[in-house]
C-alpha cells in the first residue's frame, strides 16, 4: 500500500501538484486519470523519487520514503517494478539481457539460475522467440511486454505504469491492460497505473484518482466513475462520440425498464 | 557529477563488463582514425620543415628534430584530442543522451541504480588507457614524417634518425603524457555531463552532441595552454 500525504511539487512558482492525498490499495490496480498536462506524470515520478517533492509525505507500507535515506531507498527501489511510456529497455541489451538486468544487479544467482527466472517472466507475459532480439527488432506491444517482464522479474511489491497502452492499437492497448491486472492479482502487488485512455479506465480501474490541474478531485472505481454526476468528469469520461453513445444506450435501457 | 560518480559503485561483476565494452568502443575504436590521421600529419610535418629549411647552411638532421618536437609535444596529445572529442566526445554525448530522451536513465534510477556511476565511471576507467593511443600517435606521426623526408628526398635516413635523437629530454615525455591524462579525463567528463543533463528530444541529442565538442575542444585548448605555461615556460 502506498500513501501520499498532501504532496505538492511546483516548477518555476508553478503549481503542478497542489496538496494531493491518496491511498493506493494492495493487490489493486490503482489509476491516477486526467487529461494531458493535468500532473499525472509528475505524480508518478514524485512517487518514484525522480523528483523531489515540495511538501507532504509518502509512505510505502507506512514507510517514509526519504531520499537523503540512502540504505531505505536502495531497499526500497529493488521492490519496485517500473514500465515507462516508451518501455525504456536497454537499446545495447538483447530482450533477454533487458529481463536479467535487475537480477545481475541485484542477486546473487547464478547465470542459469537468472536465465531460468527471466524465461518464467517471458513465459507469463506470452512472449515467444524474442531471447536474442534487439528492442529495436520488435512491435511496441511486445516491448510492453518486455517492459512488463522487467519490472516484475525481481518479484516487486509496487508497480508503476506510465500510460503502458499509449502508442499500441485498442486490442493490443486492452491484451497489456489486462496483463498488467492479472499481474497485479497474481504477485498481491500495489500497482499504479498513469493513463488518460477510457478503455483502461473501464477494463482495469480498480481504484481511480481523477487529477485537473495538479489537484485531485474525484476518488471511487470504474463503475463509479460511469454513473457519477460530476459534469468535469463527465467531460473526460464521454469526451468521445463512441462513450457518449454508450452513455445514451445505458439511459435509454434504464427509462425503459 | 564527478562526486556522484565515484559514489555508490555499480556491482563489480556488471562493472568489469562495461568498463571491457567502453575500452572496445573508446580506445580500439580509435585506433584506426588515430593511425591514420597521426601518420598523415607526421608527413606533413616533416614535408613542410624541410620546404622551410632551403639554407644549406642548416643541419640535415633539423628535419627529423622538428618532426619529433612537433608530434611529441603538441600534434600527438593535442591535436589527437581534438579529433577525439569529435569522434569520442560525439559518441558519448549523444549515446547517453539518447538514454536521457527515452528514459533509460530514468528507470536506472528507478531500480536504485547510481546512473553516474553506471554510466560515467567505465567511461573514465577506459580513458585511463588513452596514453596508449596518443602513445601509438606519436609513433606512427614520426613514421610518416620519416617516410615523408627520406622517400620524398628531403633527408636521408641517417640524418631524420639521428635528428630524432638530438637533444631529447624525457620531460618533454613525461609534459606531453601529463596533458594526455588531463585530457582525457576532459574527454570522459565533458561529454558525460552534457549528454546527462540534456532536455528535449532527438533534434536536441545532436544539439548536445555540438555544444559538447565545442567545450570539450575549448577545454583541451585552454588546458593545454595552461599546463604549456607552468611546465615548459
Amino acid at each position: 500500500m502506498i500513501t501520499i500525504k498532501k504532496i505538492s511539487k511546483s516548477f518555476d512558482d508553478i503549481k503542478i501538484i497542489d496538496e494531493i492525498s491518496a491511498v493506493f490499495d494492495k493487490g489493486k490496480t490503482n489509476l491516477i486519470i486526467g487529461q494531458s498536462g493535468s500532473g499525472k506524470t509528475v505524480l508518478m515520478k514524485c512517487l518514484l523519487g525522480l523528483l523531489d517533492i515540495d511538501n507532504g509525505e509518502i509512505l510505502y507500507d507506512g514507510k517514509k520514503f526519504d531520499k537523503d535515506n540512502i540504505s531505505t531507498i536502495s531497499n526500497l527501489r529493488k521492490q519496485i517494478g517500473m514500465v515507462f511510456q516508451g518501455s525504456a529497455l536497454f537499446d545495447s541489451m538483447t530482450v533477454l539481457e533487458n529481463i536479467i538486468f535487475p537480477l545481475r544487479m541485484f542477486s546473487d544467482n547464478s547465470d542459469s539460475e537468472m536465465i531460468t527466472r527471466a524465461r518464467e517472466v517471458i513465459k507469463r507475459v506470452d512472449l515467444k522467440d524474442v531471447d536474442n532480439k534487439f528492442p529495436s527488432e520488435i512491435s511496441g506491444g511486445m516491448k510492453k511486454r518486455v517492459a512488463i517482464a522487467r519490472a516484475i522479474v525481481l518479484n516487486p511489491k509496487y508497480l508503476f505504469c506510465d500510460e503502458p497502452n499509449s502508442g499500441l492499437d485498442p486490442k493490443t492497448a486492452i491484451i497489456i491492460d489486462k496483463l498488467i491486472q492479472e499481474i497485479t492479482v497474481e504477485y498481491n502487488i500495489t500497482t499504479v497505473v498513469n493513463t488518460h485512455d477510457m478503455n483502461s479506465v473501464m477494463e482495469i480501474g480498480d481504484k481511480i484518482i481523477f487529477l485537473v490541474d495538479g489537484k485531485k478531485i474525484w476518488e471511487g472505481t470504474n463503475h463509479e466513475i460511469l454513473n457519477t454526476d460530476d459534469e468535469m468528469i463527465n467531460d473526460f469520461v464521454y469526451s468521445s462520440e463512441l462513450f457518449k453513445k454508450v452513455k445514451l444506450t445505458q439511459q435509454k435501457s434504464k427509462d425503459l425498464s | 557529477m564527478i562526486k556522484y560518480t565515484f559514489t555508490k559503485f555499480t556491482k563489480w561483476s556488471v562493472l568489469k563488463k562495461l568498463i571491457f565494452q567502453e575500452i572496445d568502443d573508446l580506445i580500439i575504436g580509435s585506433i584506426g582514425i588515430v593511425a591514420f590521421m597521426s601518420f598523415l600529419i607526421g608527413g606533413v610535418v616533416a614535408i613542410q620543415t624541410a620546404l622551410a629549411i632551403d639554407n644549406p647552411l642548416l643541419p640535415g638532421n633539423l628535419i627529423g628534430f622538428a618532426t619529433r618536437q612537433s608530434v611529441v609535444l603538441e600534434f600527438a596529445p593535442t591535436l589527437i584530442s581534438i579529433i577525439m572529442a569529435g569522434k569520442v566526445g560525439s559518441f558519448i554525448t549523444s549515446s547517453i543522451g539518447t538514454m536521457r530522451v527515452t528514459e533509460q536513465i530514468d528507470a536506472l534510477e528507478v531500480m536504485g541504480i547510481n546512473s553516474f556511476n553506471y554510466l560515467i565511471f567505465p567511461k573514465i576507467i577506459s580513458l585511463l588507457l588513452y596514453p596508449f593511443l596518443i602513445t601509438l600517435a606519436m609513433f606512427l606521426g614520426i613514421l610518416g614524417g620519416y617516410i615523408a623526408s627520406v622517400y620524398a628526398g628531403f633527408s636521408t635516413s641517417f640524418d631524420f634518425i639521428q635528428g630524432i635523437q638530438l637533444d631529447f629530454k624525457v620531460f618533454h615525455i613525461v609534459y606531453s603524457y601529463i596533458k594526455t591524462i588531463l585530457f582525457a579525463f576532459v574527454l570522459a567528463t565533458i561529454p558525460s555531463y552534457h549528454g546527462f543533463f540534456m532536455k528535449g528530444g532527438a533534434l536536441e541529442v545532436g544539439k548536445a552532441s555540438n555544444i559538447s565538442f565545442v567545450w570539450t575542444s575549448s577545454v583541451i585548448i585552454i588546458i593545454n595552454f595552461i599546463v604549456t605555461q607552468l611546465l615548459l615556460a
